[in-house]
């Protein structure tokens, strides 16, 4: 049985959040505008309070357990003692890359490094551009990310202390990936912390951003992180979310993509850890010529539950989106993969595409998979696809007749389920360590040996 | 090497096998022919271990082993391979993986070390060239894409690589052009040897006509029906199965007593 969310109990937790910002909201700071915006924010969050299965796009997780647990503000908490060596495990071996870190939300200058970058570009921590040019910031942050019918970006508009600032300006490649490494830590009481980032890309500029979400059992957390991105006209942005917290961790990740005319922009999202993680990713594509592709992957096992919630807007004509989503599910977990793609009426030209395959492990394991696809206009190529399936038997028969066990057998077939998403990883050191994760989650052990 | 003593053997909940006896040994190739339903990938698929096939009756001995009592990955390493007459594509793996996976399964199962990288390589080409494989087709996913033809060639091509004792063909000449055929029946001539024996399950007579048979089989209605030598099948060619349906069935004969 499943603990039901009774709404007394949400109500009660959704006051605590409440009083939390009353008495925190001094040292939240920022400047004024961001001042007013957060209360705006707080009272649009208690005015929607948390949501429930009754509402349309929390109907299969339940976030019962998230409001037991008297998370405190990470302003009100004390840091934890993470040195470099902890973070070791996260980073991508040979990969050269501009590291910012932060911890419990807050940025970790010890940790950090920036390696030198092209002329304009910005990459710091949020906080230091709310104090050194908060009239910079107005024009873009808060302004993507709607809190208004939204409880967790409210929240986090609300709570928001820092996270990371990047800025490609006009007609500037940035060669080298800029990681961005979330580590949430814990040691008495369980802390919530809400990142918040902002990526903006100059007409014809280039990027790639990782974002990576880290942490370690038995700490108890949750991370409610909001990212905006505005890639420009014609700018190409290729973002990984790596979500690698551990199962006793709550996450939930936001992101909202403004796409100006002939931007490209490919985001990857790997899910490995977390108890409870819910994705929530909304592009637009507000001028014409856009190419999106969206790509999901999440491995849940044991008890963990994996949300995905994915909305792209075909709001201008000849844009092109591919989605693809898959899930492999073990143990008692639950996967949930919901797509919504909106063609509206003067979008013609339109190219959108979703597929959403799950593999499913254990008889426990459970998914909900529902595609969506709503068109207004006429002259579109749409379609949209789901599976839901187990290991073909006539595969694994086909590995051991030539002498492979069954149970590498069952291995390589599950990681060769990933490699669709996988293989599109195109920074090789993140592809080599997520074909590293992989494996090493694979429900019988190790052992594959080499990439496949 | 192969002994078949009086083999039964049901299809979801139907007998497909009734009753076969065949030995088989090492420098020999047979080949068992016969109509469509007559049972032949049946016995093939049931030699390789397909657990969906269930023996009902009767016995098959390896190498003095008793071949149904194994897994079907342990049947691989003793030296039974099957050629797939419907081989599965699958996206993800590569071909090197599989067959480095595949390889050095089998010599684990032996006590002998993994092959070493740059041996692994050059094994590869020699096989690759007697197939007529480019090298590409290594790194590119587990039959993915491939054309009926690549598929029969790779089957042939892992044989070649794992270099099995008893190689079952399940018709492996079907839907090949005549220029593949003659490539694929290459490969396999290629790997006749005093050692090595062959069961070729075909509907037709062409394969044979390039990979000649010292033996015979005629499969009917899940027994054999009629053994002879490679004559046997050019009758079959030239008069059909007919002939064979019209005589009064005799009861079984083994190969060899």
């Amino acid at each position: 049985m499943r603990p039901v969310t009774t709404v007394a109990a949400s109500v009660d937790t959704k006051q605590t959040y409440v009083a939390d910002f009353a008495s925190s909201e001094r040292e939240l700071g920022g400047p004024e505008w961001l001042r007013a915006v957060r209360k705006k924010a707080i009272g649009h969050f208690e005015a929607l309070g948390f949501p429930t299965q009754k509402h349309e796009q929390w109907k299969f997780t339940n976030l019962a357990t998230l409001l037991r647990i008297p998370f405190k503000p990470a302003i009100l908490g004390r840091p934890g003692g993470v040195v470099a060596e902890n973070l070791e495990p996260f980073t991508f071996g040979v990969l050269k890359t501009s590291q910012l870190v932060f911890v419990n939300g807050r940025y970790a200058p010890r940790l950090s490094y920036l390696r030198s970058l092209p002329e304009g570009v910005r990459v710091a921590p949020l906080a230091e551009m709310l104090r050194a040019e908060p009239e910079t910031l107005e024009k873009h942050l808060t302004r993507y990310a709607q809190f208004e019918d939204d409880p967790f970006v409210a929240l986090n508009t609300a709570f928001f202390q820092d996270g990371a600032y990047v800025e490609v300006p006009k007609g500037t490649v940035v060669g080298e990936p800029i990681h961005l490494l979330f580590v949430s830590t814990s040691r008495d009481l369980p802390i919530v912390a809400h990142p918040r980032n902002l990526i903006l890309m100059g007409a014809g500029s280039q990027a790639t951003v990782i974002e990576s979400y880290a942490g370690w059992a038995p700490d108890v957390t949750f991370t409610n992180a909001v990212t905006e991105v505005a890639p420009g006209p014609g700018a190409v942005l290729d973002h990984y979310k790596i979500q690698r917290e551990a199962e006793t961790a709550f996450h939930i990740a936001t992101m909202t993509v403004h796409q100006d005319r002939d931007s490209s922009f490919s985001a990857h999202s790997i899910s490995l850890g977390g108890g409870l993680v819910r994705n929530y990713v909304h592009t637009l594509f507000r001028a014409p010529g856009g190419s999106l592709t969206l790509n999901g992957l999440y491995m849940t096992a044991g008890n963990q539950q994996a949300d995905n919630y994915t909305r792209i807007d075909h709001v201008a004509p000849a844009c092109t989106s591919v989605e693809l989503y898959r899930g492999i599910l073990g143990g008692r977990s639950r996967g949930v993969f919901n797509g919504n793609i909106y063609v509206r009426k003067d979008a013609q030209k339109t190219v959108a595409r979703q597929t959403n395959k799950n593999l499913l492990l254990s008889k426990e394991a459970f998914v909900d998979s529902t595609p969506g696809l709503e068109i207004l206009a006429d002259d579109v190529k749409c379609n949209h696809s789901s599976t839901i399936g187990q290991l073909d038997e006539n595969a694994v028969f086909y590995l051991r007749s030539r002498g492979i066990d069954e149970e590498a057998a069952r291995n390589i077939l599950t990681y060769a389920f990933a490699a669709d998403v996988v293989n599109q990883v195109k920074v090789a050191p993140v592809r080599i360590k997520l074909d590293q994760l992989i494996v090493s989650r694979l429900p019988r052990g190790a052992g594959l040996g080499e990439t496949l | 090497m192969l002994e078949i003593k009086d083999l039964h053997v049901k299809v979801a909940g139907k007998e497909i096998l009734k009753g076969i006896d065949l030995s088989i040994n090492a420098g020999e190739v047979h080949a068992v022919m016969g109509p469509n339903g007559s049972g032949k990938t049946t016995l093939a698929q049931v030699l390789a271990g397909r657990v969906t096939y269930e023996v009902t009756g009767g016995r098959a001995r390896f190498e003095g082993k008793d071949l149904l009592a194994m897994k079907p990955e342990d049947r691989a390493r003793e030296g039974v391979f099957m050629a797939f007459q419907y081989p599965v594509e699958i996206p993800g793996v590569s071909n090197a993986y599989f067959l480095k996976a595949a390889l050095n399964a089998i010599r684990k199962y032996h006590g002998r070390e993994e092959i070493d990288a740059m041996d692994f390589v050059s094994l590869v080409q020699d096989k690759a060239k007697l197939l007529g494989l480019d090298e590409t087709f290594m790194k590119r996913g587990l039959n993915e894409g491939f054309s009926g033809g690549e598929k029969k060639k790779n089957e042939v091509f892992q044989m070649a690589v794992l270099e099995p004792k008893l190689c079952v063909l399940d018709e492996t000449d079907s839907g090949l052009d005549i220029d593949a055929l003659r490539v694929v029946a290459n490969g396999i001539n290629a790997m006749r040897s005093p050692t090595r024996a062959m069961l070729v399950v075909t509907h037709y007579q062409r394969l044979l006509d390039y990979v000649i048979p010292d033996f015979v089989h005629v499969l009917v209605d899940g027994k054999i029906v009629k053994s002879g030598d490679a004559d046997l099948a050019r009758n079959l060619e030239k008069h059909g199965y007919g002939w064979i349906l019209e005589e009064t069935p005799r009861p079984p004969q083994a190969a060899r007593a």
